[in-house]
């Protein structure tokens, strides 16, 4: 059974974006990430306000053992930062599709929507 | 180790399989770095009690008349003064002075001094560098000889405050191992519940975690029964990454990270293992050489004043030009922050000095302090 909902859709790079009824994107990492990645420390995010551009570099999310670099799934701009998240990075093991949702963004591209994963094909792209 | 080489595995192995522990591979073995998670192990081992396996660990007797004599030469301790069942820490050194491996060596012989014994514990990644040596310097010793009994054995490591209690409901005879000092040893009994056989262990009072603790040798055979017991009674399995992480807060240098055989013990600021007044070793000269002209280098201990993790060849900062590199690092769960090991040049190495670490590409600020960085509440 995919840990991963089927109402989200996925990158590569294993964030998920969920798109709100108000035409905003929630972004945070998968639940597979987070459990390569064991348990978070600390997090790097964009500022609220910036603008961030699809594939480029926004944030790194840190754990005990490694670092993995924060993607841009989808650009726009920066509305919302989890600060909860920030200050318990542990919410991203705990609920890394849920309360460890990362960044809010005031989607620019609604075209760049339709290059992200449903949650079969991210299961297979990290199961190959 | 070839990196074609198939991985070894401990006779733990199934243990951790059964654990679910997340296996990766670790100076050619295939070794558990979590099971629940590196913060709910290193919490285990801070607060109650937790078990690794250390099996990977490289475990030689030098045994024979003459064997304390010729161990002498290649120690930077004095084994002369090590009485029966007593342990030490050390480190067998080049000509040059640098870090062969860092020890932990069990004196085993009689009471009286016959049957003259002794207990190497070398690390995983030096085994084969170790028992060449040692064979190259057994030439003039007939009657010493060297046995690596590694694989033939399980080692774990038993550490927290609650390890003593838990150790001694285990243990069967007379004499508690809670009443050893540290770096004390004793053979015991455990009653292993599954098929009621008495299973001999060798105890000794010392790890790598900064708190009380034991460490276990018992045949390969027991092994799994010997873990599942200890598990039973109480202790949280922990990996390797909860390892890493506890040996750095307490401050404990990392052979291969910290100190290699280009470094001297002297360099890695571990001077306090060194007996420079014993009779001579190897090294020595090299380390006398190091007292008299001085290091450029040293190993200093650092945490971080802004978030962020330190980690292994990070670079070290003053004002703008480097000074050294990062040898080890981690976040610090007792400390909740970042702290790390590394060398930097002598004339920057003072406590409370302040200096600045590229955290790929961002700069933060860190304080030299002393090691440990964590104390054990007495």
């Amino acid at each position: 059974m995919s840990e991963h909902p089927s109402d989200l859709r996925y990158t590569k790079e294993h964030e998920w974006v969920r798109i709100g009824d108000d035409g905003t994107a929630t972004i945070g990492i998968t639940f597979f990430a987070q459990d390569q990645l064991g348990d978070v420390v600390y997090l790097v995010l964009p500022k609220v306000g910036s603008s961030i551009e699809k594939d480029s570099k926004m944030g790194e999310v840190e754990s005990v053992k490694s670092i993995s670099d924060l993607f841009v799934p989808v650009s726009g701009e920066v509305l919302e930062i989890n600060k909860d998240a920030i200050d318990h990075p542990e919410r991203i093991n705990e609920a890394p599709h849920d309360a460890g949702w990362l960044i809010k963004v005031k989607i620019s591209n609604e075209t760049e929507l339709e290059q992200l994963m449903s949650s079969n094909e991210y299961d297979q792209a990290i199961a190959s | 180790m070839s990196p074609d080489s198939p991985l070894s595995r401990t006779a733990l192995y199934p243990n951790h399989i059964a654990a679910i522990g997340r296996m990766v591979p670790f100076a050619g073995w295939d070794m558990p770095v979590q099971y629940e998670g590196v913060l709910a192990e290193a919490k285990a081992v801070r607060t109650a009690v937790g078990i690794f396996d250390v099996s990977h660990m490289g475990r030689l007797y030098i045994d024979g008349a003459g064997s304390g004599g010729f161990l002498e030469k290649l120690l930077t301790f004095s084994v002369k003064n090590l009485k029966p069942g007593r342990a030490r820490y050390g480190f067998l050194l080049t000509k040059e002075g640098g870090v062969i491996d860092d020890t932990v060596v069990y004196q085993q012989s009689a009471e009286d001094g016959s049957n003259e014994r002794y207990l190497l514990i070398c690390n995983a990644a030096n085994r084969e560098a170790v028992t060449a040596w040692i064979e190259q310097h057994l030439k003039g010793f007939p009657a010493v000889s060297m046995t690596d009994f590694t694989v033939e054995s399980v080692m774990m490591a038993v550490q927290g405050p609650a390890s003593a209690a838990l150790v001694d409901t285990l243990c069967v005879g007379k004499e508690n191992p809670s009443s050893l000092r540290p770096f004390g040893s004793m053979s015991q009994a455990v009653k292993l519940e599954a098929d009621a056989s008495l299973v001999e262990v060798f105890i000794g009072r010392t790890g790598y975690t900064g708190e009380d603790g034991f460490e276990f040798v018992a045949d390969a055979d027991h092994g799994p029964a010997l873990w599942d017991a200890i598990v039973e009674a109480g202790a949280t399995a922990c990996g390797l990454g909860a390892r890493d992480v506890l040996r750095l807060e307490a401050g404990l240098r990392l052979h291969g990270s910290d100190m290699d055989n280009t470094k001297s013990p002297l360099e890695a600021g571990l001077d306090r293992f060194v007996n420079m007044d014993k009779e001579s070793f190897i090294g020595q000269d090299a380390l006398n050489a190091q007292i008299s002209n001085g290091i450029s280098q040293k190993l200093v201990g650092f945490r971080l004043t802004e978030p962020g993790i330190p980690r292994h060849e990070y670079s070290l900062f003053k004002d703008g030009k480097q000074i050294g590199e990062v040898t080890s690092g981690t976040y610090s769960p007792s400390l909740d922050t970042g702290i790390g090991m590394g060398y930097v040049f002598s004339e920057h190495s003072a406590l409370g000095n302040h200096i600045q670490i590229d955290l790929r590409g961002r700069p933060v600020e860190a304080e030299i302090v002393e090691m440990p960085f964590y104390h054990r509440p007495k």
